[in-house]
């Protein structure tokens, strides 16, 4: 166990694992990822990014955020007739056919929350690497982390293939500009969301606000 | 006044924030007491509120909406021949009879056994935290954490349906219309979501005491 480390020379920090509420002791200079010694949950990540790494990270991101939702991802062509949609595209389609519960599930889990969520990121980072609190952080913050579990695009991705098998037995498909910058998305997403380092943040936001 | 294990934090009146991660000072011993964060101002409790409770009326909500689900068409498509109509598993079908049966497996998985095993999954849970069950709780965490990672996968059908729709629009010669079934199929997909979401683990160890875990 942890504790057993008491005499050690590091420093310790008291915590509790949120998943199985276990008391255990946590070396405050931590090089790596620290799991629950009862559950192996994830108590400490491993540093992460610094806060302007991070913020080059997200401008990235949202430049092919954007690119993705304005460029067509699928094209379709059968008989000379072309048909091509993006992500909102297909909103305003399930919009039209009167599938109005369906269509916000696809813009927020597709657009909107992962869209927020990466502005939300760039509103916390700018002011931070500027050594300044930005106004509502902990809201912030917050927010970031109960918006996360439901942006898919990843899932979107998934099903655009799957969609471009379906199709290439019924007509000519043409995989879209839009396409390829999901590609690049998902990577991006998926690289700042295991190097994001919130306790930093938190840590900084301490520091930051003890200076004031 | 409930008992939480002695190698809890609750036991010693220590509450984690769910919102930044500091261990806060609990302030009563009373069920449904919150404290606020100093750190993130946040509201914060030993176990997360009526958590068996909200999980349970989001899940029996989830198994309402899945038979229709499954058994309604997610996707109608009109063509000169008629109008053929596809439920989820049809589509599976569909797709294994035109030899792409990696891609069968796939949305075999996502759509048809994702929904099915998080539901049984939650069931679980659920019914061992209410008889506080002590059985395998190393392997019931992991089954939760599991539930949460795979959680989006299934909306794979509603994003393909979507994209159909709004691709095969030639007039002339097919068409296809979203079904009711994707809207109930949709709802499965949130509900599970949500269900997973209220569920707290720490209850799975509440009942286990120091000595119950030295293998561990
Ligand atoms: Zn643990
Ligand atoms: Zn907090």
């Amino acid at each position: 166990m942890m504790s057993n480390r008491k005499n050690s020379t590091h420093h310790h920090a008291k915590t509790a694992c949120h998943e199985c509420d276990l008391l255990q002791v946590l070396p405050v200079a931590v090089t790596q990822n620290v799991v629950c010694c009862r559950c192996g949950a994830l108590l400490h990540r491993a540093p992460g990014d610094q806060p302007q790494t991070s913020l080059a990270l997200v401008l990235a991101t949202l430049f092919v955020f954007a690119l993705a939702n304005v460029f067509p991802v699928v094209g379709l062509e059968v008989g000379g007739v072309r048909t091509a949609t993006t992500l909102l595209g297909t909103v305003s389609q399930l919009m039209h056919q009167d599938m109005l519960p369906v269509a916000m599930l696809v813009l927020f889990t597709g657009v909107l929350l992962p869209g927020i969520e990466l502005l939300a990121l760039l509103y916390l980072l700018l002011p931070l690497t500027l050594g300044r609190v930005p106004h509502g952080f902990p809201r912030v913050m917050r927010a970031i982390q109960m918006l996360h579990p439901w942006g898919m695009v990843e899932v979107f991705l998934l099903g655009v293939l799957v969609s471009l098998v379906k199709l290439a037995h019924l007509a000519q498909v043409h995989p879209g500009i839009g396409l390829w910058s999901f590609f690049v998305l998902i990577v991006l997403l998926a690289t700042s969301a295991s190097r994001f380092d919130a306790a930093l943040l938190w840590e900084r936001y301490e520091a930051c606000r003890a200076i004031r | 006044m409930p008992r939480y294990p002695l190698n809890s934090a609750a036991a010693r009146g220590w509450w984690h924030c769910h919102a930044c991660g500091l261990l806060c000072r609990g302030v009563d011993e009373r069920p449904g007491t919150a404290a606020v964060c100093p750190r993130c101002g946040a509201e914060v409790r030993a176990r997360k509120k009526r958590s068996v409770e909200y999980a349970w009326a989001f899940l029996l909500a989830a198994i309402i909406c899945y038979l229709p689900a499954n058994l309604l068409p997610i996707m109608e498509t009109v063509m000169l021949s008629g109008t053929q109509s596809d439920t989820i598993m049809s589509g599976v079908v569909f797709l294994w009879q035109s030899g792409s049966w990696p891609l069968a497996l796939v949305v075999f998985i996502a759509s048809v056994l994702v929904p099915l095993l998080k539901i049984l999954a939650m069931l679980l849970l659920l019914v061992t935290v209410q008889c506080r069950s002590r059985w395998a709780p190393r392997q019931r965490t992991r089954l939760y954490r599991l539930l949460e990672a795979i959680g989006p996968w299934s909306m794979l059908d509603i994003y393909v349906v979507a994209l159909l729709v709004s691709l095969v629009q030639l007039q002339s010669l097919a068409s296809i219309k979203a079904g009711p079934g994707a809207m109930a199929f949709g709802a499965v997909v949130v509900l599970t979501m949500l269900s997973a979401m209220c569920f707290d683990p720490r209850l799975i160890w509440d009942p286990i005491e120091v000595n119950d875990d030295r293998q561990a």
